[in-house]
């Protein structure tokens, strides 16, 4: 067994929501100089400079992106051949938490109790999700989510025989209806198969993988490719004032599921995905 | 790019048009979810507000800790939308600007123009660029609401776009029309 200190994950995790918080992720930046070359909407290069701006002005100055600094959602892949040791697992990364949004002064966006509030939020808890993998090391990653999009999540259990065209309908009318309150262009995480609580969750989880990457899954990839494509032209663009840059990519995760279902989830990101993960 | 002041003046909201980008100096004051609730209650219930509302500028906004040497942290616009049930109470005591991102209800674009008030866009997602404007800030109520406080900020050259206009032009509106 190797064993792995609590007390590290507590300093990896507080990195990395002030990494994930104040340094853009350089997939998403490359996307946007990317969409900003093929913009020719006057208003969308405007504000798509705009975008490159603050997140050099949020770097120089170690300040959070967007003041949303998010609800923390912390994906873990833990090995099996792993131990932890000195505290609490969970604790452990509730610590992080805290101390990392403290220290980067990132916003306390956690309200304790979802009906009471009124109250002064906190820092945390994080939404973890764990899961046990083969070998000894240890992956951790910090999303953090702000609400203006999140609260444009939705979940559709289709009938199995409804396939790829009247996923990318829903899709698209989700996109349509999000329009410029989740902050667009955006990155769209889609979760399709398994449960319902478990697409959504594999639509957030697909946030993570690198924009460019492309899907090893043929299918997947020209699901990808096409709503890629049909977002924008919908004319949204950024901040919905029109423009062809509304979407900077689609992540789709895929799960086997019941002979009798075909969940699908998605989860839009704004255009300040952030994220930030290490491996040790 | 137009200039104007805020508290604003009669003559300065008359003059702008849906789209048209704005650059505003003075005062303005945060106040997004909870902030609105108690003001709108306030309102209901004829009690005293915290803050006079008259001629001012409300922008849904909750900053993130202040650094040491800094005026405020991140303060990008949040949702509008939210506040949608509570404006109306807001205008009616004077209000006369709002800043946030994203479209009003079809109540709010009635009342803007019937109040002959003005709501801007902020670009959603660049609170560090925007509170390199803010030259002073402190709260001013609801303290314990944390980041959801009232905050009376003092901005210069805060970069806007008319997103409703006086005559209830709603730039939302005319991009689907």
């Amino acid at each position: 067994m190797r064993k792995i200190h609590a007390r590290q994950i507590t300093s990896i995790i507080s990195e990395l929501c002030i990494e994930a918080n104040t340094n853009l992720r350089s997939d998403v930046k490359r996307a946007l100089r990317l969409s900003l070359a093929r913009e020719d909407n006057p208003r969308a290069r405007g504000i798509l400079q705009m975008l490159l701006d603050n997140a050099a002005c949020a770097r120089k100055f170690k300040l959070a992106i967007c003041q949303d600094t998010g609800l923390p959602c912390v994906f873990v892949k833990l090995g099996q051949e792993v131990l932890i040791v000195g505290g609490d697992f969970l604790k452990a990364i509730n610590k992080g938490v805290e101390e990392g949004y403290r220290k980067g002064y990132l916003r306390n966006s956690i309200t304790a109790h979802p009906l009471k509030r009124k109250t002064t939020p906190g820092f945390s808890p994080a939404v973890v999700t764990v899961e046990i993998v083969k070998g000894a090391h240890l992956e951790l990653a910090v999303l953090p989510k702000g609400f203006g999009c999140e609260n444009k999540s939705a979940l559709r259990m289709f009938k199995p025989s409804e396939g790829p065209e009247k996923i990318k309908d829903f899709i698209i009318r989700e996109v349509k209806l999000a329009g410029s309150e989740a902050c667009p262009p955006f990155i769209v995480g889609v979760g399709i198969g398994a449960t319902s609580d478990r697409a959504a969750s594999l639509a957030k989880e697909a946030l993570l993988r690198p924009l460019k990457r492309k899907n090893s899954d043929k299918i997947v990839a020209k699901l990808e490719k096409e709503l890629l494509n049909k977002i924008n032209r919908l004319g949204i663009g950024p901040m919905g004032l029109g423009g062809k840059t509304t979407c900077l990519g689609v992540n789709v995760l895929t799960a086997p599921t019941h002979i009798a279902g075909l969940p699908v989830a998605i989860n839009i990101s704004c255009h300040a995905l952030r994220s930030a993960s290490r491996r040790i | 790019m137009k200039r104007i002041y805020s508290p604003l003046a009669e003559k300065s909201i008359k003059s702008l048009k849906v789209g048209d980008e704005v650059s505003l100096s003075g005062v303005i004051y945060t106040a997004r979810d909870l902030a609105h609730q108690e003001l709108s209650d306030a309102v209901r219930h004829n009690r005293k507000l915290p803050i006079c509302l008259r001629d001012q500028v409300i922008y849904y906004c909750g900053p993130t800790p202040r650094q040491k040497d800094r005026v405020i942290g991140s303060c990008g616009p949040t949702t509008s939308s939210r506040m949608d049930d509570f404006t109306l109470d807001l205008l009616k005591v004077g209000l006369k600007g709002m800043i946030g991102k994203g479209p009003r209800s079809p109540q709010v674009r009635a009342a803007i123009k019937k109040y002959k008030a003005v709501y801007f866009l902020a670009i959603g997602g660049c609170g560090a660029l925007l509170s390199t404007r803010v030259k002073k800030a402190r709260v001013v109520a609801y303290k314990k609401f944390g980041p959801e406080a009232i905050y009376r900020l003092e901005v210069e050259d805060f970069p806007l776009i008319v997103g409703i206009d006086s005559a209830g032009r709603d730039i939302y509106k005319r991009k689907a029309g």
